[in-house]
């Protein structure tokens, strides 16, 4: 077996430190938990809880008992029904950047707002990225109601690709019908249980706090077996401590907060320990997703997860950039790198811009050569048929060269990652010669190429109807009498 | 006056200390409270808002100096009130309702009572009515809005629209901000300005409070 290669910040002293303190958070300062129904939950179950306040403080014996009923992994099965990821031990997947407001347009090279025909291009290309394992709810088309504008992601996500969803509410209200379309992929409660299909975000307020809305998704999730990841955002110097550490004690005492409203209702409830915590910049009032302090934390966040049992998520691998540029791709390399080194499960950000609020198809097909160097640097060094060494040295000495020796057919496909056509590694005549392309042109035909090559989704077709019927209804529900015209069929 | 350039130093290197004492000798010598805002706290509040714009200083030394700026505030307001100088407005603030992103609204909200402005913060989750009820109980002339989420921008349309039916946009302004909303966008509900950042937002709502009659 190959050496892992792994990546740690932490001592094994001040990740116990870390953890002790966020205990000591949660048993002395507690949270605020801005939901009755949560908060007479917690109380059940040993918390105190002050209702007049809603203010809960944990107790050792709680959060011991939570971490012990949380599931070490899980998995999750396309909309047809095959494993595509196991959260498990240092595994790591990608998936897009989730909710962005907008998108780049190659064409303008304007950000603008996006439409359904730009969501399902996004799904036809997204089946194709080879590296990319689930699809998210990557950004919000403008041409429906706002009131459905989470439901109608998912709606598309399922209806034109086959990869499982990582996905979240925006309301209460909307849990139903994103719980129903999934039901009506798998076709029953049991079904979906035993084969999640989606993964929902859900964010404690920072600092130490958890809405009404999301504290009531993180309890809806698990009963219907739905995974949750907890989306912690402590901004350093802002809403949390200036120091790295004390944003991480931060965010260990929301996100193991959020491990107990979830298992309290729904013990065994599947949950990645995730987060989005960002340094604050002190200069431009935002929230850098490539700051290099950032993808620290995040890395850190990771290694408190895995010390906890937890399979673990985390918001890196994306950049602040507004156009795709080399800050784009040095940010993104960046955050994929020390994310696939550190082991995180779940990472999330490919495709994003501008602090989390811009997709760009043409940098989703960068980012997906980006993943698999990623995914390849992982693999490590491991020794093949290497050992003894002469013959093959007495192979090449013979031949003068190995192109055509069998153990280079062998070892070839493994050994050597081929990324491209946007990794550019023609020599410069050629390169002149295919039309001097730029990163963002070669970008561009991969994904015209790309959309042209999708084949619809092998989801019944029954299935489909289904999923239809349900978002047309919940269209009405918000005063859509029709949903905007498809592009292609599903 | 000497007396007047020190109390906008002291504003700038974020002395709220220093600042209390010098207003008091500010007015022994005989200079006016209004006078004192506008010449020694106010334009030391522009200075350090020019200085952070530039990044030679940053958002700490803002809140600072807003602080030293509210210490000064403390021991004007009430000859400023028996000389029936009025704030230079009161502004009533909140996320949107369905929003509970409240972190750029607070950052404009504070920066809004560093510039003079008396500042009614509802939170966030705050209903279009509330808005509206808010304004009129305070007198305020202006209501700023920030939403992060699509979900809930069109609450913002529901103030303006409500202010228009009680006939009272003449009288209350709208400034509104946010990642999705824009300056388009508050053109199209009939909002009268927009703002991407603290500065923005200080320098919008200045304008449309001086607009209020
Ligand atoms: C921090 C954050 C959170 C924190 C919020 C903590 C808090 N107390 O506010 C937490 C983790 C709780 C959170 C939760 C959620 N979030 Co959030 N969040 C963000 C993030 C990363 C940064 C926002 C921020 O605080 N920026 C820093 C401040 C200083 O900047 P600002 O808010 O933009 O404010 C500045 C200006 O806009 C302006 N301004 C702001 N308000 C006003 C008002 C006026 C009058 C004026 C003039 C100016 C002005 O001045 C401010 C100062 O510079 C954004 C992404 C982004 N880049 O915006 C996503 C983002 C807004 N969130 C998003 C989502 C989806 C959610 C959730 C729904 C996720 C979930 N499923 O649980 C929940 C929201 C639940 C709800 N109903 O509200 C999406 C929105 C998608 C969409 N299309 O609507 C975004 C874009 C990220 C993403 N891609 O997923 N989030």
């Amino acid at each position: 077996m190959a050496l892992r290669p792994q990546l740690k910040f932490l001592s094994a002293e001040l990740l116990e430190r870390i953890v002790a303190e966020a205990r000591d958070i949660l048993c002395r300062l507690g949270t605020k938990v801005q939901n009755p129904r949560v908060l007479e939950m917690l109380a059940e179950h040993g918390a105190k809880v002050d209702f007049e306040k809603s203010q809960v403080l944990y107790t050792n014996s709680l959060l011991d008992r939570c971490l012990k009923s949380v599931p070490a992994q899980f998995k999750l099965y396309d909309v047809l029904g095959n494993e595509t990821h196991d959260f498990s031990g240092s595994k790591i997947h990608f998936t897009p950047g989730s909710a962005a407001l907008h998108v780049l347009d190659h064409q303008t090279q304007k950000i603008r707002k996006p439409d359904t025909t730009d969501y399902v291009r996004y799904v036809q290309l997204l089946s194709g990225l080879s590296h990319i394992a689930s699809q998210s709810t990557a950004f919000i088309p403008a041409d429906v109601a706002e009131r459905v504008s989470d439901s109608y992601r998912l709606f598309l996500s399922l209806l034109y690709g086959e990869k499982p969803v990582v996905t979240g509410t925006f309301t209460i209200e909307s849990f139903q019908v994103m719980r129903d379309m999934q039901l009506a992929v798998r076709g029953g409660e049991k079904e979906l249980r035993a084969k999640p299909l989606t993964v929902f975000s859900c964010c404690p307020t920072s600092p130490l706090k958890w809405s009404e809305i999301t504290s009531q998704n993180v309890v809806d999730c698990g009963a219907s077996g739905i995974p949750v990841e907890f989306i912690s955002m402590p901004l350093s110097g802002f809403m949390a401590p200036v120091t790295l550490v004390g944003t991480l004690v931060q965010h260990t005492a929301e996100t193991l907060s959020g491990i107990v409203i979830s298992q309290i209702n729904s013990p065994g409830a599947p949950v990645l320990y995730g987060g989005s915590p960002a340094v604050f910049d002190m200069r431009y009032e935002t929230t850098p997703m490539g700051a290099v302090e950032t993808q620290m934390i995040d890395c850190a966040c990771n290694e408190i997860g895995k010390y906890l049992g937890l399979p673990t998520q985390a918001y890196i691998s994306l950049s602040d950039a507004k156009m795709l540029d080399a800050q784009a791709g040095s940010e993104t390399a960046m955050g994929a790198t020390l994310a696939a080194l550190s082991g995180i499960n779940n990472i999330s950000g490919p495709g994003m811009l501008d602090f989390e609020s811009c997709q760009s198809l043409e940098k989703l097909v960068l980012d997906n050569e980006i993943c698999g160097m990623t995914l390849r640097l992982v693999q490590g060094i491991e020794p093949r048929e290497d050992f003894p060494a002469r013959p093959i040295f007495e192979e090449l000495l013979r031949e003068q060269h190995l192109l055509i020796s069998p153990h280079t057919r062998r070892h070839l496909k493994s050994e050597h990652y081929f990324p491209g056509p946007v990794i550019d590694r023609a020599n410069l005549s050629r390169w002149r010669e295919e039309g001097s392309l730029t990163l963002g042109q070669r970008a561009h035909q991969e994904v015209e190429r790309l959309v042209g090559a999708w084949s619809p989704s092998r989801l019944a077709a029954e299935r489909k109807k289904e999923l239809c019927a349900l978002m047309e209804k919940e269209a009405r529900r918000w005063g859509m009498d029709m949903l905007p015209a498809r592009p292609v069929e599903a | 006056m000497e007396i007047l350039k020190k109390i906008a130093q002291c504003l700038e290197v974020g002395d709220d200390a220093g600042v209390p004492p010098l207003v008091r000798q500010a007015l022994a010598e005989g200079i006016v409270a209004k006078t004192i805002l506008d010449d020694g706290l106010i334009a030391g509040m522009n200075t350090v808002g020019e200085k952070f714009r530039v990044h030679e200083i940053f958002l700490p030394d803002v809140l600072l100096a807003a602080k030293a700026m509210y210490a000064g505030m403390d021991v004007l307001k009430p000859l400023l009130l028996s000389a029936g100088v009025s704030s230079r407005g009161r502004v009533v603030i909140g996320s949107v309702q369905g929003d509970l992103h409240d972190i750029g609204k607070n950052l404009v909200g504070i920066m809004l009572k560093g510039a003079g402005f008396e500042v009614i913060d509802l939170g966030n989750d705050v209903a279009a009515e509330k808005f509206v009820a808010a304004a009129k109980s305070h007198d305020a002339c202006v209501i700023g809005m920030s939403a992060l989420l699509t979900t809930t921008m069109p609450v913002m349309k529901e103030v303006v629209d409500l202010l228009n039916k009680e006939n009272l946009s003449g009288k209350i302004k709208t400034i509104i901000g946010g990642a999705p909303v824009s300056q388009n966008y508050a053109g199209e509900i009939g909002a009268d300005a927009y703002g991407y950042d603290c500065a923005q937002a200080v320098a919008g709502v200045k304008k449309l409070a001086a607009a209020v009659p």
